[in-house]
């Protein structure tokens, strides 16, 4: 066990599961980078968000493969070597970028396994960035997740701190099903102590971060330490929230929310992403459908508003769900009657 | 090169069970038996053929949502194959797929697919079995001549290019993307000649004539195999019928229609070849018409007779058992 930061535990996560299987292998842009520049040899960045640094110089350029830019071709070659055997980790830069590529994404990776049969079984891991909070502006600043949890056959993963995004990626690379591993940008230097070998945490089974009894908070990546850090502020108040983290959207570890909202009676969502056919309403509408008689107040979201993400440094402040926000919504919850 | 008797006969099994399964699908579309949407290859045997004979089994083809020939040159399992085309629960795919997602990955076969021009990057990631598992693998993708127009292929072709990966681009310019002639669609009117520009070999040749198509394949495979990277080749051919079947082909005439059956037919040009040139016993080749002409026949009746999946199938497969 040692501390590690979140950036870290995603490099450990790949070369533990590179070294254990032939068949894995990262492709992406500028992975290495470098490539093609006059005389030099070597590893000029490891992503431009040093996400993959290192592999190169352990594994090569046969399973490191950098590309052109080129996103499409990228997502349908990993899906193409998926269904053929291999065990590809992708890397979509900027989960921004979905737009240009997601054909190979969810008409083609996805659905593989349900048009072809069990043979189209198509282990591919898509690890992309998301969220706000460090100026990137509208176009690498979004977090589409609720799109990609939209698509019937892909998984979806929001790691919220180092420990889960090492044991949640190497779940996603075993997994046999297309795995969106959504790494949130703000929280790349996120440190917290991390085992050295190799470990799981399984898809679907979110985590209690902390138990309490007055109401639920479902907080999602990024969201989560914010949420943390309104506890010491609620307690101030008197109330004893139980925040939970989902850890994975799809599968979602439904039972871990409904058991809690039965247990408090009262249900907020803080998610980052838009807030029309967000995930976190899709969190509300399962608790009303199947605990609605434990409920003793509203379910709320607590969402961005409905616009692109802003470059001005005080707009993307006011952009993201705050703690003040976060508090505001839980006192008013738990004081509904 | 000269060909052997067995390969020539092999060659002329493949195509010929092509124009007999697709005459056969025409005729159960029109009495409504197929549930769904069908593409006829009719007019293109020679191309699927031509590249399938120099693929081993366990090279692989990605193909378009006009697949059946690609699926038989393949030598996909021809009763599961119409179980799939009739949506059966014994069907290569379980019945979900159909025609237009036909897959078949125990000989190579990664799927039918009905985004035009899509299949194109898989093949490029079956090709990276040879760069990250030293496999010898040759990886060949179909592509229209509307598709020819995509993005996506053009990434393809680049990004193979680039990793010098073992990928055939096999375009079949069969003259019209949906209801659009090629002179309309395809700026330049080159295929060829776009992939040239992406610095690999390029090849235009007669997509009706079988030996046209063979002799390049198997130069374009030799060199991938080698990992001298990847080749384009685009197969001029006809499409004897609609895009789809009841398209009612408002955009042609009949004389064209006539002409095309007349004179650009890949099994006529092939038997003409192959019996003047003293290579092939006509009486063989008569033979397997027969044989396949009952094979057929019988590979859809037996279709027709088996069931539909289970109401339970519905949303099995959606992910792998027991992880969702």
């Amino acid at each position: 066990m040692s501390i590690k930061t979140y950036r870290e535990s995603i490099i450990e996560a790949m070369i533990l599961e590179m070294k254990r299987d032939e068949k894995v292998f990262v492709i992406g842009e500028d992975i290495s980078g470098g490539r093609g520049c006059g005389d030099f040899e070597g590893e000029a960045a490891g992503g431009p968000m040093g996400l993959t640094q290192g592999l190169w110089d352990e594994f090569g350029a046969k399973r490191v493969i950098d590309t052109p830019i080129s996103e499409t071709a990228i997502m349908g070659a990993a899906a193409g070597a998926a269904l053929s055997g291999l065990r590809p980790i992708a890397e979509l830069m900027f989960s921004d970028f979905f737009g240009v590529c997601f054909d190979q994404i969810y008409n083609q990776a996805a659905k593989f396994r349900f048009m072809y049969g069990e043979q189209g079984a198509t282990p591919l891991v898509i690890r992309t960035m998301i969220g706000a909070g460090i100026g990137c502006g509208p176009q690498h600043s979004q977090s589409p997740y609720s799109i990609f949890a939209n698509i019937p056959g892909l998984k979806v993963v929001t790691p919220s701190n180092p420990y889960d995004a090492k044991g949640l990626l190497i779940s996603a690379i075993r997994d046999n099903d297309p795995v969106m591993f959504c790494e949130h940008k703000s929280l790349l230097g996120m440190e917290g102590e991390v085992p050295d070998d190799s470990y799981e945490v399984p898809l679907g089974k979110g985590k209690i971060i902390k138990e309490g009894n007055d109401i639920t908070i479902v907080a999602i990546g990024q969201m989560v330490g914010i949420t943390q850090g309104c506890v010491a502020k609620l307690e101030e108040k008197g109330i004893s929230a139980e925040i939970i983290d989902p850890r994975s959207l799809s599968p979602f570890d439904e039972d871990m929310v409904y058991d809690s909202v039965e247990k408090t009676g009262r249900l907020l969502v803080i998610d980052e992403s838009n807030p029309v056919c967000s995930f976190g309403s899709w969190i509300t509408s399962m608790v009303s459908d199947e605990v609605f008689s434990s409920l003793k107040a509203p379910t709320r979201v607590l969402t961005p508003p409905h616009c692109p993400v802003p470059a001005a440094p005080n707009l993307e402040a006011a952009y993201l769900p705050d703690m003040d926000r976060i508090v505001e919504a839980t006192d008013y919850l738990t004081n509904y009657s | 090169m000269q060909l052997s008797k067995d390969k020539l006969l092999d060659a002329y099994t493949r195509m010929k069970k092509i124009r007999v399964f697709e005459e056969t699908m025409r005729d159960e579309f029109a009495k409504g038996t197929v549930p769904a949407f069908i593409h006829l290859y009719i007019g293109q045997e020679a191309i699927a053929t031509g590249i399938c004979v120099e693929l081993n089994d366990t090279d692989t083809i990605s193909s378009t949502h006009r697949g059946h020939g690609h699926c038989i040159a393949k030598k996909s399992n021809l009763e599961k194959m119409t179980m799939e085309i009739f949506c059966r629960a014994d069907g290569l795919c379980e019945g979900k797929g159909g025609s237009m997602h036909i897959a078949d990955l125990s000989v190579g076969m990664l799927g039918a697919n009905a985004i035009v021009g899509a299949n194109a990057p898989i093949a490029v990631g079956a090709a990276l079995k040879q760069r990250v598992l030293d496999e010898n693998i040759v990886s060949a993708a179909f592509i229209g001549d509307g598709a020819s127009n995509q993005g996506a292929v053009f990434e393809s072709m680049n990004l193979a290019s680039v990793l010098k990966l073992p990928v055939l681009f096999v375009f079949e310019n069969n003259g019209y993307g949906e209801f659009t002639g090629v002179d309309y669609h395809c700026g330049g009117g080159d295929i060829a000649g776009r992939a040239k520009g992406f610095g690999m070999p390029s090849y235009k040749v007669d997509g009706s004539d079988f030996f046209a198509v063979q002799e390049v394949a198997a130069e374009a495979a030799e060199r991938a195999r080698k990992g001298e990277g990847p080749s384009a080749i685009e197969c001029v051919a006809k499409r004897w019928y609609g895009h789809f079947e009841g398209d009612p082909q408002h955009y042609r005439t009949k004389e064209e229609l006539e002409t095309i059956r007349r004179d650009f037919d890949p099994l006529k040009i092939f038997r003409k070849k192959v019996e003047e040139a003293g290579l092939v016993d006509s009486k063989d080749l008569n033979m397997i018409d027969e044989d396949l002409s009952s094979e057929v026949t019988a590979a859809v009746e037996k279709a027709k007779n088996s069931p539909l999946p289970n109401v339970e199938e519905l949303t099995t497969n959606v992910y792998e058992k027991g992880s969702y």
